[in-house]
């Protein structure tokens, strides 16, 4: 049985008092939620303990100064910020900007939508059990995928894994953008 | 927009999402989902996956003072960057890559144009232009080739492309496009190694000196 979500996350929370009111209390909150996660990420990439503490300041930087263009509809605040993560790593180990896809803006003024934003984190609260039901090496192999490791044909000869409850997981939640998005055109 | 029917795949937009899809297709796949919401509701999955493995990670401490350092960052003044937006048919990460000039176009023969955006040892990407009812000239690509829509449409021996429509051809496809009767075509075309086109040599001929 699922079980409804209720509340808002407190990420959320802190994000949007980051974005609407510059809360500082907040954006502590999400360094001490995110800086070691990120860290820890980002040196399973390789890099040394001080170049990932050089990337997570510029990670968390970013979060500060462009919140703006986080919207809670679309995008959990832990991806989101993956990737801000992933574009900063980029930029910095290959010395090149990364292309990004026009902004979809919100109306400005739209209030929150909270069905919206509990549904997307329902989503995702799904895919988190997803994931942590995956052996071992499979799951070794999605993380690779996400870290920025594997090509796209490595990713793509991949198909013989049992990852069809990832898969399933993935459709749905682009379901639900899928819908959210059209109402913003 | 929602005539759009030629989409990235999955692992191509798993791969942009992380970061190791090479520079010059990251350019094409940013520039489609720029047009493509069904490619952008893919994308966002795909971030909400990372953020999910991100979320998931085992933390590692950081150092005592670097919550401080950045606090004490949080009201220094910024210099603002340069931010690009859609102009006219060109996506953001086109207008990006031109810096905000207008193509610089180049004769390539036969009435077709291009400019050229980025070129490196890795891969090239460019704009063509392709007067309506021509065929673009043979040229040579290693590896994968991604044709963008950006104005008109094309048809090739695997079906029609109109605006918004990605075709991503292996090196095994010997395709020739053909721009439709009409407008002139504009195109993104992103590929591996440098495209090079043999505009000299009678199209009769091509097959046999292909590289």
């Amino acid at each position: 049985m699922l079980q409804k979500k209720t509340e808002i996350s407190e990420q959320t929370v802190w994000m949007l008092a980051v974005r609407d009111n510059r809360d500082r209390d907040a954006f502590c909150a999400l360094f001490d939620h995110f800086a070691p996660r990120l860290k820890g990420f980002i040196m399973r990439t390789g890099c040394s303990a001080a170049q990932a503490e050089e990337i997570v300041q510029d990670v968390m930087l970013t979060v500060w100064r462009k919140a703006a263009m986080f919207d809670p509809h679309r995008a959990q605040v832990s991806a989101w910020i993956y990737q801000i993560a992933r574009n900063r790593h980029i930029d910095v180990v290959r010395k090149e900007n990364r292309p990004v896809p026009d902004e979809l803006a919100e109306d400005p003024g739209s209030e929150p939508d909270a069905s919206q934003i509990l549904a997307i984190e329902q989503e995702a609260g799904e895919l988190k059990k997803a994931l942590s039901s995956l052996k071992p090496e499979q799951r070794e192999i999605i993380e690779k995928a996400y870290l920025g490791e594997l090509t796209h044909q490595e990713i793509s000869d991949q198909t013989g894994l049992p990852l069809g409850t990832i898969k399933s997981r993935i459709r749905l939640g682009l379901e639900r953008l899928r819908h959210e998005l059209k109402g913003m055109r | 927009m929602s005539a759009i029917t030629h989409h990235i795949p999955d692992a191509i937009l798993a791969a942009y999402t992380s970061g190791s899809l090479p520079h010059h297709y990251a350019v094409a796949v940013a520039s489609h989902v720029s047009l493509c919401l069904q490619c952008r509701a893919s994308l966002e999955a795909h971030q909400n996956m990372g953020g999910a493995l991100l979320d998931a990670t085992d933390r590692v401490a950081v150092s005592g003072h670097m919550k401080a350092d950045l606090l004490a960052q949080l009201d220094a003044p910024v210099t603002p960057e340069p931010v690009y937006t859609r102009q006219g048919i060109y996506p953001r990460p086109v207008v990006e890559a031109l810096k905000g000039q207008d193509p610089r176009w180049k004769s390539v023969g036969m009435g077709v144009r291009q400019s050229i955006l980025s070129e490196t040892k890795e891969g090239s990407v460019r704009l063509l232009y392709i007067p309506p009812g021509q065929a673009v000239p043979d040229h040579g690509h290693n590896g994968m080739e991604m044709t963008l829509v950006l104005q008109g449409s094309f048809s090739d021996e695997t079906g029609h492309f109109g605006v918004g429509d990605i075709e991503i051809a292996n090196e095994d496809l010997d395709h020739t496009p053909t721009a439709d009767p009409g407008e002139a075509c504009i195109c993104l075309a992103a590929t591996d190694a440098p495209l090079r086109f043999n505009a000299l040599m009678p199209r009769l001929l091509q097959p046999f000196f292909r590289i």
